[in-house]
């Protein structure tokens, strides 16, 4: 082999030429140094990275995290027109509108007296302390693709890049074996399974490699990591070496940086092709920890999933989304958002009790939410798609533990006290990250595009720590 | 570290402040543009201080009024005391806003005004200069001056093998063969060179290199990309591109067929397939979806896709709110809308099967049988033009009984000028009514009225002949009352029937009947005042309504018709028409004759000639032959000819229909219904636009892209041309021509270029040609340090550009070197083998992707299935855009996903074995086969360092696979070949691993 030092020489003395190459934003990361597009905070992040568990499908609001003690008297009733008039609204248009309590009990859990229902009983038990929950969230799209699109990127336009898209470009990989953004996919069966699109993990107008990867649960866990049929750890060796050997005299010859970048590339997917494997592998965790997850792994379910976030988290993945496509109850809600409830009850809470007893929870933003709530009007024994108002919660990252914030009406129908928009999310998630959501851009269709927007948003101070 | 970061800043830009003239659009613009317009520009709900510095008297002040700045005088300008101003409650920008200018830019803007502060509009929506000439050498005189003046020493020519391998893939997408290379290296004519460009731009496959290009820009895709992303067929639009570039079809053409295909007077079966770009926009089949809604994202799209694809700008930035930067108004944005509103659509395409109005577009079996059913049903035709006297004689009588109703006297309350012709035919002029009533005072014909016919009669002067004076030669009749005359306050008769030769069957958006039916006209508004008689589809052509009054009214009674024309969306109005009458209620159905005919009727028969009999008789049969169709055999005949289109694959393609009303939305609320209504336009500071009728529609805005009033499409698709044989466009923003745009490295070969394309017809190809000839096409893009420290994006030229080929070309590269690229053109989009449950989380319906086993998975990674959602992931790997917008560049990553797939996609597996194969079969010794497989991979012989590095890996891999025999079959295996056991596939798979490495080269997926 030649010596490793062409390749990083030729790379530093051209640096200027690879603006869009992964190693760049990665060398400054691994430098200790934030890439100069990266407007810092002026203080330490709190935050290195996130996990964000999100419950596909919409949620709904009023039977997991907002009591509607008024909304559950009025049950069977119509609902004030007051209320609806002039509201966007998606299967129940032009239908009879009657309120639909909340399904199951809620009580107050822990210290801080949460309130927060019954089909929770070990998220509830054990973390309800370390939760922040924000009841005064509203969007702007009312269908599931769009609404997945403007909670991911920012707008409901498809082609911008997903929130760890921005994060990657931002910030870089701490990781030097997998890529820096991962996200997994569970499914239940309660809800309809709504189709999840690429999109939402896509890195829009920024270079490919801030793109999510898919870990998938079945097949190979990333796409093409496996080595071809009857190709051996050893026989695809020699083959990247002579690729390295061939490249570096072809870089010799003509000089150019992007042929050092590809040599980087060529041994980060080597090491992805031995570390996602050995990733994958829970054998190296004990009994206990597979039982508080609840999960033997290997199956895809999102206790599963949640483990091998932890285990991602451990490994440097600076943005970690876990889909769970399961929340889109138009029917049975009181069955089913039990069920799936259920599905990710243990996971969720685990989560946010292994990275805690790992001291991890203090660096790790976990955020657990839907792309909107579901209408506190009945649908039949169901619920419909509701944008008004619902709701989301953070765990760790610096944020307000055991604390509640904002609100929806008595029937959970609008935000109305202390509102938060998605992009006020966004804004709060960055800063968290140490960045400043009105300076971060990228220059697209000659403008500066930023997550947050052109609209104004805000860091949602009163949520921080 | 620090040298690193310095080394961002390009070294080559000439400080303009040191380096002469300043040029208000090359260097100042720029900074206010970035730094003052976002509070000073053309948006004005974010205007501060009420202050524009986007405009000449916004800068240099009104007559009589000073600006901020004064010219030739910095220490009187404000504008350039704010800038330098160290108190920072006075400093502009303010410094909160994080926009601070350098010091630089400063000195430049000091010098601007020094030098007299001379104002230019936005460069690129100025004419286009002529170009200076039509000389060959154009190109290279203005890169050459540039060069000369930053001091820059242009690179030699690229040798033959790189000329021919960059050459191939510019113009082809494909590596040329090392055959071709030998070739042309041992072509001694001096005009090797441009022999080779002609034989590749013949070649079949250049339109198909355009193709991946344009499909990029109009967003083909196979699947529909919103939530279930079901499948669409559309597969025949990209067969239309390809073979529109590989005809060299005009771009103008191109573009009007495109656009508006349909509109298109011989348009025929190609215009409506063109007709589909507007289709190709993402469609919902989400249950829940708010049509309306989905409508406005529909067609908000489709200004971002014209805007971005002819354009170059980002209009779409202006649905919510005035553009920040360039000057558009939010009302631009909408009016570019309305030349959209006329497309056939639905929010909402529920049951996810029928996405709306397609045709059948029969393959070559399927037409070549099609063919031979015509023939036959001609040839039955023929015979069936005989007479039938008893039909004539009956069809005649039918005729006969109805009577032409004179207006006696004729008003229109709206305000339109009405004229009685010959033969009573209305005729309205003038002013068109939003909603108008016709007046028509009739007389009840000998032997009383019993039914009420009214012909509504093509005419020239009309839109689109009429019969309506609508845009589109629509008209509504909402109603049709009748009362007798002189006594306004007169009970209107009751009609008991109506009915018509033709109802309206589109645009039928809240319409409770379902039909723009006769019927409505007589429901005494029943169902709403907007719903009535209408007759879309035929415009132009003649069709009659027939009222039946519930009881006679006796000969010679004095009626006033009204004709009332209310619907809302504004000018649906009858043009042309007569009303006729019959004492007896009217059996059959027929539709008008043609006006002498009906001239010849009107006459008492006893006066009509001979010769007006004979064309009376004649007009008859050729009713009845049309009408009755001839006999079971024809029947039959025609239903084979439904059943093998039935059979053709489908394409999207453009209907139009009535358009709906456009609104400006206020900052892009669909649910506003209370903002302006506007008519179809272009942005205003775009200047004029003709218009062929009142309302223009999508082929005037077609053919206002393509006019030379527009500055803008030709040097958008010069630039983005340049770009396909340069790497970079002269303006690197190739999705932004406006001010934030990137100022043209050289302005004058952009619009060297962008005249010469205009003024060649719109030949690309010419363009094309001229741009492949030129000497800095040819040059090398290996170059000395110091050239590439001084340029190091290379902007000025005195290198080629080196960089990693496309997607597709990633794939079709490795298909074409090994021998399994089966150029197939057009049809269905291909399956290749894609990992199982990829599309685990699409949903309504579920489904798998189907890994093609026949040739079809070796085809161009151009007919590879396009889903939107879940593009396959070798494609999407190497930066394929997901086509759910306009991609006007895609960004060229290098990720280890990248290497994932070369390194273990099967196809590229199965490309490695196939190589080793053909080098087994084809040299008898290793040093031969690897020298062989290495000029088949980079058409060049490897160096001694190179040979080496193959050597050992041959050895290896030998040694490795001798003990494993098993996994040599299985590696030689892959693609379903049948491996002999043995030696021969120990050696099989050893070359496999050889072949593996060369195509996992930079090298190998790099044009340079």
């Amino acid at each position: 082999m030649l010596p490793e030092t062409i390749a990083r020489r030729s790379f530093l003395r051209a640096g200027g030429l690879s603006l869009g190459s992964m190693a760049f934003s990665q060398l400054l990361a691994r430098d200790g140094r934030a890439a100069a597009a990266v407007p810092r905070l002026p203080f330490a992040p709190k935050a290195k990275r996130v996990i964000w568990l999100y419950m596909a499908g919409g949620m709904s609001h009023i039977d997991t995290f907002d009591n509607k003690p008024k909304l559950a008297q009025m049950s069977g009733q119509p609902m004030p027109e007051s209320v609806t008039k002039g509201k966007q609204i998606a299967q129940l248009q032009g239908a009879k509108l009657n309120c639909l309590g909340p399904q199951h009990p809620f009580k107050k859990w822990g210290q801080s007296g949460q309130e927060i229902s019954v089909i929770w009983p070990k998220l509830a038990e054990a973390c309800a302390d370390r939760m922040c929950i924000v009841r005064s969230l509203s969007t702007e799209a009312i269908n599931h693709d769009p609404a997945h699109t403007f909670m991911n990127t920012g707008s409901m336009i498809p082609g911008r890049p997903a929130m760890g898209s921005w994060l990657l470009y931002g910030l870089g990989s701490e990781s030097d074996n997998l890529p820096g953004f991962i996200v997994l996919v569970s499914t239940g069966k309660f809800g309809q399974r709504q189709p999840i699109a690429a999109r939402q993990w896509h890195s829009g107008f920024l270079p490919g490699q801030h793109q999510g990867v898919e870990l998938r649960g079945t097949g190979d866990p990333v796409l093409y990591v496996r080595n071809p049929a009857g190709v051996d750890m050893s026989a695809q060796r020699q083959v990247v070496d002579a690729v390295g050997d061939l490249n570096r005299l072809r870089d010799r010859a003509v000089d150019d940086p992007e042929i050092s970048t590809r040599l980087s590339q060529y041994e980060l997917a080597f090491r992805m092709q031995t570390s996602v494997p050995g990733l994958m592998d829970l054998s190296d965790e004990p009994k206990s920890m597979l039982d508080l997850y609840g999960t033997r792994g290997g199956d895809g379910s999102f206790g599963s999933n949640c483990l091998l976030a932890r285990r991602l988290a451990e490994r440097g993945v600076r943005f970690i989304q876990l889909y769970h496509r399961d929340w889109d109850h138009h029917g049975a809600v009181k069955d089913h958002v039990a069920g799936t409830a259920g599905e990710v009850d243990q996971g969720a809470a685990a989560l946010v009790t292994d990275l805690a007893r790992r001291g991890m929870l203090d660096d790790t933003l976990v955020v657990f939410g839907s792309e909107f709530g579901r209408t506190p009007m009945a649908q039949g024994s169901g619920r419909d798609h509701h944008l008004a108002g619902f709701t989301m919660w953070f765990a760790g990252g610096g944020m307000r533990p055991g604390f509640s914030f904002g609100a929806t009406d008595e029937f959970g129908y609008n935000a109305v006290e202390n509102k938060v928009s998605v992009h006020d999310v966004h804004a709060t998630m960055l800063h968290q990250l140490g960045i400043d959501h009105e300076r971060f851009t990228y220059r697209f269709q000659g403008l500066d595009m930023r997550l947050t927007g052109v609209e104004p948003s805000r860091v949602v101070k009163e949520i921080l720590a | 570290m620090l040298s690193f970061l310095l080394a961002l800043a390009p070294a080559v830009a000439p400080n303009p402040a040191e380096a002469g003239r300043i040029q208000f659009n090359r260097d100042i613009r720029p900074i206010l543009s970035d730094k003052c317009f976002f509070c000073h520009g053309p948006d004005k709900a974010q205007r501060k201080a009420d202050l524009r510095l986007d405009t000449r008297e916004g800068l240099l002040g009104r007559s009589g009024e000073p600006g901020t700045v004064v010219s030739e005088k910095p220490a009187e300008s404000e504008l350039f005391q704010r800038i330098i101003s160290t108190d920072a409650s006075k400093r502009m920008p303010p410094p909160k806003a994080g926009k601070d200018l350098t010091e630089s830019e400063k000195a430049t803007i000091r010098k601007w005004i020094e030098q007299g502060a001379h104002y230019e509009g936005h460069w690129s929506f100025q004419p286009v200069a002529k170009s200076g000439s039509n000389d060959a050498g154009a190109i290279d005189t203005l890169i050459g001056a540039e060069l000369v003046r930053r001091g820059l020493a242009p690179v030699s020519e690229a040798d033959r093998r790189t000329l021919l391998r960059r050459l191939s893939f510019d113009l082809t997408g494909l590596p040329p063969t090392p055959q071709e290379v030998d070739a042309f290296i041992n072509d001694k004519d001096p005009g090797a060179y441009a022999r080779q460009v002609e034989r590749l731009l013949a070649s079949p496959r250049h339109g198909e290199r355009l193709a991946m290009w344009w499909l990029d820009l109009v967003r083909y895709a196979d699947s529909v990309g919103y939530h279930g992303d079901q499948p669409v067929s559309v597969h025949p639009f990209r067969q239309y591109v390809v073979e529109s570039f590989n005809a060299n079809v005009p771009f103008d053409r191109f573009t009007r067929e495109q656009l508006a295909g349909d509109l298109i007077a011989d348009g025929g079966d190609r215009g409506k397939i063109a007709s589909g770009y507007n289709r190709l926009g993402m469609m919902s089949a989400e249950g829940g979806v708010q049509p309306k809604e989905y409508l406005a994202k529909y067609i908000a799209e489709r200004v971002r896709n014209v805007s971005g694809v002819w354009m170059g700008v980002t209009l779409g930035c202006a649905e919510c709110h005035d553009h920040k930067y360039d000057p558009f108004t939010a009302k631009d944005f909408y009016r570019m809308q309305a030349f959209f509103a006329d497309i056939n659509e639905k929010g909402l395409y529920g049951g996810g099967k029928d996405w709306g109005p397609s045709i059948a577009v029969p393959m070559a079996s399927q037409r070549e049988e099609l063919a031979k059913v015509d023939a036959e049903i001609a040839k039955l035709r023929a015979v069936s033009t005989k007479a039938d006297p008893m039909m004539e004689s009956a069809q005649l009588a039918a005729r006969e009984a109805w009577r032409i109703l004179e207006p006696r006297k004729v008003a229109s309350t709206g305000g339109a000028k009405l004229v009685v012709r010959g033969n009573g035919q209305v005729v309205a002029s003038g002013k068109n009514p939003a909603t108008d009533t016709h007046e028509i005072e009739i007389v009840a014909p000998p032997g009383g009225l019993a039914a009420i016919r009214l012909e509504v009669i093509p005419a020239d002067g009309l839109p689109a002949r009429g019969p309506g004076r609508a845009a589109n030669g629509n008209f509504v009749l909402t109603e049709i009352v009748a009362r007798k005359a002189g006594d306004p306050k007169a009970e209107p008769l009751s009609f008991s029937s109506a009915r018509a030769t033709f109802e309206q069957k589109g645009a039928l958006v809240g319409n409770p009947w379902g039909l723009w039916t006769a019927r409505a006209a007589i429901d005494k508004d029943a169902k709403g005042r907007n719903w009535g008689w209408a007759v879309m589809e035929e415009a132009g052509q003649a069709n009659a309504a027939e009222f039946t009054l519930a009881s006679s009214v006796p000969e010679g009674t004095a009626l006033r018709i009204s004709l009332e024309q209310n619907h809302p969306n504004a000018g649906h109005t009858l043009g042309s028409y007569r009303l006729m009458g019959s004492s007896k209620p009217a059996d059959p159905l027929l539709r008008p004759l043609a006006d002498d005919a009906t001239a010849i009727l009107a006459k008492v028969p006893a006066s009509r000639t001979a010769e007006e009999k004979a064309k009376l008789l004649a007009a008859i049969r050729r009713d009845i032959n049309e009408g009755a169709g001839t006999g079971a055999e024809l029947k039959k005949l025609e239903k084979r000819g439904a059943e093998i289109l039935a059979g053709a694959p489908t394409t999207l393609v453009t209907e139009r229909v009535m358009p709906r009303t456009v609104r400006i939305l206020h900052r892009g609320n669909w649910m506003d219904d209370k903002g302006e209504i506007v008519t179809p336009g272009i942005p205003e500071v775009l200047g004029g636009f003709k218009a062929r009728g009142a309302t223009p529609d999508r082929l005037d805005l077609a053919n206002w892209l393509v006019s030379s009033e527009n500055p803008l499409t030709a040097r958008v698709t010069a630039n983005r041309i340049w770009k396909m044989f340069f790497g970079a466009g002269l303006s690197r923003s190739l999705d932004d021509l406006g001010s934030q745009g990137d100022w043209p490295s050289h302005p004058a070969l952009l619009d060297h270029l962008a005249s010469r394309l205009v003024e060649s017809g719109w030949d690309l190809r010419a363009l094309i040609r001229g741009i492949v000839m030129s000497d800095a096409y040819r040059r090398s893009s290996v170059a000395p340090r110091p050239v590439r420290e001084s340029d190091p994006y290379n902007r000025y030229l005195a290198r080629q550009s080196r960089y990693r080929v496309d997607a597709e070309m990633v794939r079709d590269n490795a298909l074409a070197v090994s021998g399994l690229l089966v150029e197939q053109m057009g049809g269905p989009s291909v399956f290749p083998f894609q990992p199982p449950g990829y599309w685990a989380y699409l949903n309504f319906p579920t489904r798998e992707w189907r890994n093609d086993d026949g040739s079809s998975r070796y085809r161009r990674g151009l007919y590879v299935h396009w889903q939107r959602q879940y593009l396959h992931p070798s494609l999407a790997a190497f930066d394929a855009p997901s086509r759910e917008e306009c991609t006007a560049e895609r960004s060229r990553s290098n990720t280890p996903l990248q290497s994932l797939v070369l390194l273990n996609d099967p196809i590229h597996v199965e490309a490695a074995r196939e190589l080793a194969r053909h080098a087994l079969e084809a040299k008898p010794n290793d040093a031969a086969r690897l020298a062989w497989i290495f000029r088949q991979a980079l058409q060049r012989v490897p160096s001694p360092d190179e040979a080496k590095v193959l050597a050992a890996l041959i050895d290896n891999q030998r040694k490795h696979f001798k003990g494993l025999p098993a996994d040599a079959a299985a590696l030689v295996s892959v693609g379903g070949f049948k491996p002999v056991p043995g030696a021969e596939t120990i050696e099989l798979a050893a070359w496999t691993g050889v072949a593996r490495a060369m195509l996992n080269l930079h090298e190998t997926i790099t044009r340079d």
